[in-house]
C-alpha cells in the first residue's frame, strides 16, 4: 500500500505563516512551460487549477529545488519569516 | 539586542554551530542567526554523524549527544528489479574504543551542539531569519534580518545557511547553482520496534547498520537510496539529481514509495509505521560547484559552500571542520585586531590544506563521469551484476564453463564490449582520482 503524498505531509509539523514566501512572477510564463514544478516539488506545492499554477506555500519544506529548477526563473523565493514554516521533530 | 559584535554566524547548523563554538571559546561576542523554532528544527540528513571531526571540538562529545545507533555493518545493495547483489562489512573495530560513525537525527543532534556553543558564550537567535547581508563597497559588515531593527554589525560574518545558501548568491561568490549540480533527497523515518530492528537486521543490542542502495529505485537517473538503523526506527531515503527528476517527470515521493516494494527491502521495513517525512537538497557539484570562500568581511562554510563528499556519504563532518577552521581565522584575526582580507583568505588556505578539498579534488570529475554514464551505472551495470551472481549460484544442466562464459559476456554486454568495459574503467579512475 502506497502512500500518499497528504498522509506524508501530514507528519511534518508546520506554523504557517498567512502570506506566501513563494510567489510566481508571471503567471503566463508558466502557461508556456512544461511545468516540471508539478512533478519535482517533493511536497506537491504545485498544483494546476483552472489552468493556472496554484502555490500551496503552507505544504513547503523550503528545500528550494523549485527556486533552482524553476525553468524560466519565474518564482520568487525567500525563507518564510523566522520561526514560521517547517519545524522538523527528527529531520 | 546589541547590534555589534565581533562576529556573526548566519545558521545553526554544524558549520555555523562549529563556527561560533571556536569564536565563543576564543572569547569573541558571537552572534548566530537561526531561522528555525530551535537549531535543528529546518535540518534533515541521511542519518550518519561521524565521530572523529566533531571530536577536534567536543573531545568524547559522543557520550553526551543524543545519537541513535554506533554502526557495525556498512553495506552497498546494487538492486535490479527483484534481486540485490550485497557488498558490505561488519566489524567491532568500528565500535572497538571509541566509535567510529553513528546514526543521528538532526532535529535533536542540531539542537544539543548548539547548545555546546551557547554554553561557551555564543548567542544563539533563532525564528530569526537573516535576509540579506549588509555591505559596505565590497566588505561585509553585517547581516539585515527580519526582525523589528533587526541590523547586526561585525567585523566578520560566517555564512552556513545550507544548501539553498540566498546569502552566498548575493554575494555572487558562484554562478546560481543548476539543477545538474543538486540532488533532493525524500526520506521517511518508520518507527520499528528495538528487538525488531536488531532480529531483522542481525544487530546485537543498540548496535546498527547501514545500507546505501543503487539501481533500480532511481528507475535510471543519477540518484543513491539509504535505510539506516535508529534506536526505534529506520531512516529510509532517496537521492535523485534534480536535472533527471526534471526531465523524466518522475515524483520522488513516489519513487521512494516504490522502493519500498523491492523483495530485498519489503521486509525489512514490514510494519514499520512512518514518523515523520522529510525533503531536502544536497550539493553535489562536488569542488567544480564551490564557491570563492572568502572575502572581506566573509567566508562560507559547510553546504551553502557545497562541501559534500557524495561518494562517502560525508557532508556534516566536513561542515564542522570549515566551521571550525572559519572560526579560528576570525579567533587570530582578533587578536591581532586587524581584520584583513588577508585574514579572511586564512580560512580559504585552512580548508586548501584540509582532507575537505583534498578529497573534493580528488572527485571532482565524478559528477560528470556519473552524467554521462547514467544509463549504463545506474541500470545496465546494477542488472548485469544481478545476471552474474545469479549465472554463478544457480545450478542447472550446464557445465560452469558455459555459466562463466555467459558472465563474461554480461559484464562486457553491459559496457558495448571488451573495448567499451575498458574505456569506462579507465574514465572510471579518472573520475575518482585527481
Amino acid at each position: 500500500m502506497s502512500t500518499s503524498i497528504e498522509d506524508l505531509l501530514f507528519t511534518i509539523r508546520y506554523r504557517c505563516d498567512t502570506e506566501s514566501h513563494l510567489v510566481i512572477t508571471d503567471q503566463a510564463v508558466c502557461r508556456d512551460c512544461s511545468k516540471p514544478c508539478l512533478t519535482f516539488c517533493p511536497a506537491e506545492v504545485y498544483t494546476l487549477r483552472d489552468g493556472e499554477v496554484h502555490v500551496a506555500y503552507e505544504n513547503c519544506v523550503e528545500c528550494g529545488t523549485c527556486r533552482i529548477a524553476c525553468v524560466h526563473r519565474n518564482i520568487e523565493w525567500r525563507y518564510p519569516l523566522g520561526g514560521f514554516g517547517v519545524a522538523y521533530k527528527i529531520g | 539586542m546589541s547590534e555589534r559584535f565581533d562576529a556573526i554566524v548566519v545558521g545553526a547548523g554544524p558549520a555555523g554551530t562549529a563556527a561560533a563554538l571556536t569564536m565563543a571559546r576564543g572569547g569573541l561576542n558571537v552572534i548566530v542567526i537561526e531561522r528555525g523554532e530551535f537549531p535543528g528544527a529546518k535540518n534533515v540528513f541521511g542519518g550518519v554523524l561521524y565521530r572523529h571531526h566533531f571530536e577536534e571540538l567536543i573531545p568524547e562529545w559522543w557520550t553526551r549527544a543524543p545519537l541513535e545507533r554506533p554502526i557495525v555493518e556498512q553495506n552497498y545493495w546494487l538492486l535490479n528489479g527483484d534481486g540485490a547483489v550485497k557488498i558490505g562489512h561488519r566489524s567491532r573495530r568500528y565500535l572497538d574504543g571509541k566509535p567510529n560513525n553513528f546514526t543521528a537525527m538532526r532535529a535533536k543532534f542540531d539542537r544539543w551542539f548548539a547548545q555546546q556553543a551557547e554554553e561557551a558564550g555564543a548567542l544563539i537567535i533563532c525564528e530569526t531569519t537573516a535576509t540579506e547581508l549588509l555591505m559596505e563597497g565590497d566588505r561585509v559588515i553585517g547581516v539585515r534580518t527580519d526582525r523589528d531593527e533587526g541590523d547586526v554589525y561585525a567585523e566578520a560574518v560566517i555564512i552556513a545557511d545550507g544548501a539553498n545558501s540566498l546569502l552566498t548568491q548575493q554575494l555572487r561568490a558562484r554562478p546560481e547553482l543548476s539543477p545538474g549540480e543538486l540532488s533532493l533527497v525524500v526520506k521517511q523515518t518508520l518507527a520499528l520496534p528495538r528487538e525488531k530492528i536488531e532480529d531483522r537486521f542481525g544487530l546485537e543490542k543498540d548496535e546498527g547498520a547501514t545500507i546505501e542502495i543503487l539501481g533500480a529505485p532511481s528507475q535510471g537517473m543519477v540518484g543513491l537510496g539509504f535505510l539506516y538503523t535508529n534506536k526505534d526506527s529506520l531512516s529510509l531515503g532517496l537521492g535523485i539529481m534534480v536535472d533527471d527528476l526534471m526531465a523524466t517527470g518522475a515524483r520522488p515521493y513516489e519513487l521512494l514509495e516504490a522502493m519500498k516494494q523491492h523483495p530485498a527491502l519489503r521486509k525489512l521495513l514490514q510494519g514499520a509505521e512512518l514518523k515523520e517525512y522529510a525533503a531536502h537538497l544536497i550539493p553535489e557539484g562536488g569542488l567544480r560547484a564551490m564557491p570563492k570562500l572568502a572575502g572581506p568581511g566573509w567566508m562560507i562554510c559547510g553546504d551553502a559552500a557545497g562541501m559534500v563528499n557524495a561518494v562517502h556519504r560525508e557532508g556534516t563532518n566536513l561542515a564542522a571542520a570549515s566551521g571550525r577552521m572559519a572560526g579560528e581565522a576570525v579567533v587570530t584575526m582578533a587578536r591581532s585586531g586587524d581584520f584583513t582580507p588577508e585574514g579572511f583568505q586564512a580560512y580559504a588556505r585552512a580548508v586548501q590544506a584540509s582532507f575537505i578539498q583534498r578529497d573534493l579534488a580528488k572527485y571532482q570529475r565524478l559528477p560528470a563521469f556519473l552524467h554521462e554514464h547514467k544509463e549504463l551505472l545506474m541500470g545496465r551495470m546494477p542488472e548485469a551484476l544481478n545476471d552474474c551472481l545469479y549465472e554463478w549460484f544457480n545450478v542447472d544442466e550446464r557445465p560452469k564453463t558455459e555459466h562463466q562464459r555467459q558472465i563474461a559476456q554480461n559484464i562486457k554486454g553491459m559496457a558495448g564490449g571488451a573495448w567499451g568495459l575498458l574505456r569506462l574503467a579507465s574514465r572510471g579512475w579518472r573520475a575518482i582520482n585527481e
